[in-house]
């Protein structure tokens, strides 16, 4: 798009209002898509003989260049001077044909797009049906077209600085992305830790390759990379402003260590007046103890400890020596410390909150919670990892070894009783635990599987490495564990439930130790991420992207980018692609330096406006002011979205629209009824 | 409080003892029973497999004379003590409500024999009315010679919870265990609690007559696990589940080669021995096998409350 020297506003081509309205009609074909519903022939006949129609066209696609050449030479010969399209809807290719409007020497603003692919063709059975109401919405077209006005266009400068929020893979390869490309992000993360579930594992599918090995590098060069402000233990709790202008907020919540002192030496934690580690270490899923004063794991970045002022005897009672204090050389305890708040302009924002597992404990049937044995797929990462609870072993609660393991796929996946979706990454990480058991410790392993969903580079080949290696794999959804034994040999043990649907017979698997591959979910607050940054999810929680193959990493809220698992389950490398995409969406932005606003706002007809103030409380992006002398509202037509929440409320029809008066809107309903 | 009740066919055969004492317990606890007049079978047989709509319009029959036995109430509450009665009865409510295609055409079944539907009629199980309604503080206040630490294994069976019963968890349930501590006793905790008897009562009817070799496994994976974790007796809601898990112990211990002899009896008896009713009244005297440890017999005049 051209971009404007001086004032930062264009202005498009002069427009006569006072000639008559010549409109072109063009019919799109789609293919069959709506031609093989609606007959399009009988629609150019149709608008022909409508008021003010001077053209009427039909062509297979109107997007194409060919299609939108169409549009431009009508308008070029002088035989239009409004267009209307009947194709998909607006929300596919409004931008297209407005751009075609503009190229032929019109405001893009004298168009009018009827929807009769999605509204008509792909919705309707009967042809003739389909036809009538395509007929209808022509008409409504034509009519409101006639009404278009020029607006004005509005551009805005884009902040270069970004944020990130969520310091996972995702969050760390779009952070460094940006980061080389010279821009300044500050990657905010609630945990003490970037790393995110990558961090806990340790090996990834299907190349087995070390997690720590191919993370920590990234993690390192977030912490050494200039353009990176890093914040963890640290949430965002305000976003305010709009594309390319946007205040944020972030909460830094007190570790009680002073980040830029401490060192990470961890004498600290040897010094603790509790000599044994006593509390439910979370990043050990709950397997392993930690002290009151801790740091996740040897790699945590950044290296410093956390005072966990729940169990500290200090915080709880008073009264400790603070041997901790003493074993510091650098002085870095601060034990006043308290929340403190930072606020950051920036253009353009990438969420990467990735996802949370799946409770296991809500499937009764399966036994976790009632029978120890029984583990989930994120608690077996920890014991396989080299730094977790067991350094590796698999050892299990009661502290025996297995000998037979039974894998249960889609737990909490695929059962509309639960999430009705596929995890995506559970048939993988099965197999991955499978080879991992197998080789440490030489136990029989079991998958129950309803389908091996193995789609990926290598993948397929890594399950058919499991096939020949020995793994057994039984296709059948489980139906219990339990330890009701019906034989000797089940005394004592987890027995699995499943029909085997290949043999076609029930089988009872007994087993020393259940692995429940749990799916992955939207987090727990996600809904309120999601209101906080303005943007939409889908029905299961996960947030929505703008076009789910077009868009995948944007959102419905300009600015706001997606990147991993939050937008729905994703493995690393998908993780990691999309991770790129979003970082190559926000330098684009950043790098037009400018972004158009919405042109359709709204106003307030001030001699009409009788300063009941409505419009100020429900206007959701703080556009609307009051002039108290005036004692009228004003609209902000910079932030305004043209959401339209103020023209509906608003009790004396003193707010109104752009592209959507009152006479527009009318004539279109007059339009459509007229032909119904 | 009295409620519409809807015996089924089967308290007029193998479930009588558990009619005798849920209508015993109930008046002692102050409730009533109001059996519905011409009730016809719930439909629970082949059935659902066969017609749809016959089967629901069975029971919304019985709803409907439940509605018109009780003008004005809202809403009419039917117990149904059978576990198959109870779950085919939810069924036709469900039914009925949801107002489709079958609905419709019960609607009209009903009126051609002068009834009408409702939707007044409220299914309710033993178990719901008597942890929900009376509640087990209630009951544990009446209880006059406690169980003393009777080892029960709570026996739901598949239906009574699922799939539409909403007054209990479909998997754990925890109502009857609930009541047995109440009255003294020591529910078993077990991972059989809603595994299919073999009764096979959702499938289309008994299966003993028809695959006899399946029901016995069945059966005999419950009776036996019981047994394993010693307790005394199986208390059951449902008279086909006692029919199958009672009246099969000799042919299971042939089939499986195992002496079995573990008490099954019904959760109102439980409840009626530690109220203080005499075995006759609960129809104890029908049951096949009945031989409760001496030391943890109710104790006659009761000792003390449970704790």
């Amino acid at each position: 798009m051209h971009l404007p020297d001086g004032d930062g506003e264009v202005k498009s081509p002069p427009e006569s209002m006072a000639t008559a309205p010549k409109v072109g009609v063009y019919v799109c074909h789609c293919g069959l898509n709506i031609a093989g519903k609606v007959d399009v022939e009988r629609l150019v006949e149709f608008a022909s003989t409508l008021p003010d129609v001077a053209v009427a066209r039909d062509y297979r696609f109107m997007c194409s260049d060919p299609g939108q050449e169409l549009i431009q030479q009508d308008i070029r010969d002088g035989l239009v001077n409004r267009v209307v399209v009947a194709s998909c809807s607006p929300l596919m290719h409004e931008a297209t044909f407005r751009g075609a409007t503009a190229a032929g020497g019109l405001s893009p603003f004298l168009f009018q797009m009827a929807s009769i692919r999605e509204h008509v063709s792909w919705v309707t059975a009967d042809g003739e049906e389909a036809t009538e109401k395509a007929e209808a919405l022509i008409a409504g077209a034509v009519r409101r077209v006639a009404l278009h006005e020029d607006l004005e266009r509005r551009q805005a400068p884009v902040l270069p600085d970004v944020l990130v929020v969520g310091g996972g893979i995702a969050g760390i390869h779009a952070a460094l992305t940006m980061a080389e490309a010279g821009k300044r992000v500050y990657l905010v993360e609630r945990e003490s830790t970037i790393g995110g579930h990558m961090a806990k594992f340790d090996k990834t599918f299907p190349t087995l390759d070390c997690s720590a090995c191919i993370l920590t590098p990234k993690m390192s060069a977030v912490r050494s990379n200039p353009n990176i402000t890093l914040w963890t233990y640290s949430d965002v709790v305000g976003v305010e402003g709009f594309t390319g202008n946007f205040t944020v907020r972030v909460r830094h919540r007190p570790r009680y260590v002073r980040e830029d002192l401490c060192t990470g030496c961890l004498a600290c934690i040897d010094a603790c007046i509790n000599k044994k580690a006593k509390v439910r270490d979370e990043w050990n899923e709950g397997l392993g103890k930690r002290k009151p004063i801790y740091i996740p794991f040897p790699q945590a970045t950044p290296p410093v400890v956390v005072v966990d002022p729940d169990e500290c005897i200090w915080f709880k009672t008073g009264k400790c020596p603070r041997t901790c204090v003493d074993a510091c050389e650098r002085d870095a305890f601060d034990f006043e410390q308290r929340e403190e708040f930072d606020e950051v302009k920036v253009g353009a924002i990438v969420l990467a909150t990735g996802f949370k597992t799946f409770d296991a404990s809500r499937i009764f049937e399966y036994g976790y919670g009632r029978y120890p044995n029984v583990y989930t797929s994120p608690e077996v990462e920890r014991l396989l990892n080299a730094a977790g609870p067991t350094q590796g072993e698999i050892e299990m609660r009661d502290g025996g070894r297995p000998k037979t393991v039974g894998i249960i796929h889609c737990v909490g996946s695929r059962d509309v009783k639960y999430n009705s979706y596929c995890s995506r990454v559970c048939c993988m990480y099965s197999l991955k635990l499978a080879h991992l058991i197998r080789e440490r410790s030489g136990a029989e392993v079991y998958n129950f599987y309803i389908d091996m969903r193995a789609p990926g580079k290598g993948y397929e080949e890594f399950y058919w490495k499991l096939l020949q290696e020995g793994t057994h794999f039984i296709r059948g959804r489980v139906a219990e564990v339990t330890d009701e034994a019906m034989s000797k040999e089940e005394e004592g043990r987890l027995v699995i439930r499943a029909e085997d649907t290949l043999i076609g017979f029930v089988r009872r698997v007994p087993v020393d130790m259940v692995v429940l591959a749990v799916g992955l979910e939207p987090q727990s607050d996600a809904e309120q991420v999601r209101r906080l940054f303005n943007i939409s999810c889908g029905g299961e929680g996960f947030f929505t992207e703008r076009h789910p193959k077009l868009a995948p990493v944007s959102t419905f809220t300009d600015g706001i980018f997606l990147a991993g698992a939050c937008q729905g389950p994703k493995d690393i490398p998908d993780s990691v692609a999309q991770a790129g995409a979003a970082a190559a969406e926000v330098l684009a932005m950043v790098d037009r330096g400018a972004v158009e606003l919405e042109a359709s706002t709204a106003f307030v007809d001030a001699a009409a406006c009788s300063g009941c103030r409505t419009c100020v409380a429900l206007c959701p992006f703080g556009a609307i002011t009051y002039d108290a002398e005036r004692k009228v509202a004003a609209v902000n037509e910079v932030v305004c979205k043209g959401c339209g929440i103020c023209v509906g409320a608003c009790p004396s029809g003193a707010a109104q629209q752009h592209l959507f008066t009152d006479q527009q809107i009318l004539s279109e309903i007059e339009g459509v009824l007229q032909y119904v | 409080m009295t409620y519409a009740f809807f015996p089924g066919c089967s308290a007029l055969g193998t479930g009588r003892s558990y009619v005798e004492s849920l209508v015993a317990v109930l008046e002692k606890l102050g409730s009533g029973l109001n059996e519905l007049e011409d009730w016809n079978c719930c439909g629970a047989t082949a059935w659902p497999s066969v017609d749809d709509v016959k089967a629901v319009a069975l029971s919304a029959r019985n709803l409907a004379l439940a509605e018109e036995a009780n003008p004005g109430t809202d809403p009419v509450d039917v117990v149904a003590p059978c576990a198959g009665c109870y779950r085919a009865l939810l069924k036709a409510e469900r039914a009925l409500e949801e107002r489709g295609e079958v609905s419709e055409r019960v609607d009209f079944a009903l009126q051609t024999v002068g009834l009408r539907s409702e939707r007044r009629a409220r299914t309710r199980h033993p178990l719901d009315v008597l942890v929900n309604e009376i509640g087990v503080t209630r009951i544990g206040a009446a209880v006059t010679r406690p169980l003393d630490g009777l080892k029960v294994a709570c026996y739901y069976g598949c239906l009574v919870v699922r799939p539409y019963a909403t007054f209990d968890d479909t998997r754990d349930p925890t109502s009857m265990d609930r009541l047995v501590r109440a009255i003294g006793g020591e529910p078993i905790d077990w991972s059989m609690k809603t595994r299919c008897c073999g009764g096979s009562c959702y499938c289309g009817g008994p299966l003993i007559g028809a695959m006899p070799e399946a029901t016995l496994q069945l059966s005999h994976e419950l009776v036996k696990e019981a047994k394993k974790l010693g307790a005394d007796v199986i208390a059951t809601v449902c008279p086909l589940c006692a029919f199958n898990l009672e009246g099969f112990q000799d042919r299971m211990s042939r089939e499986f080669g195992e002496t079995l002899e573990v008490n099954v009896g019904f959760i109102t008896q439980l409840l009626g021995l530690a109220l203080g009713l005499d075995e006759r009244t609960l129809g104890i005297h029908r049951m096949l096998r009945w031989n409760l440890p001496e030391s943890r017999r109710a104790a006659q005049g009761g000792v003390h409350a449970p704790a």
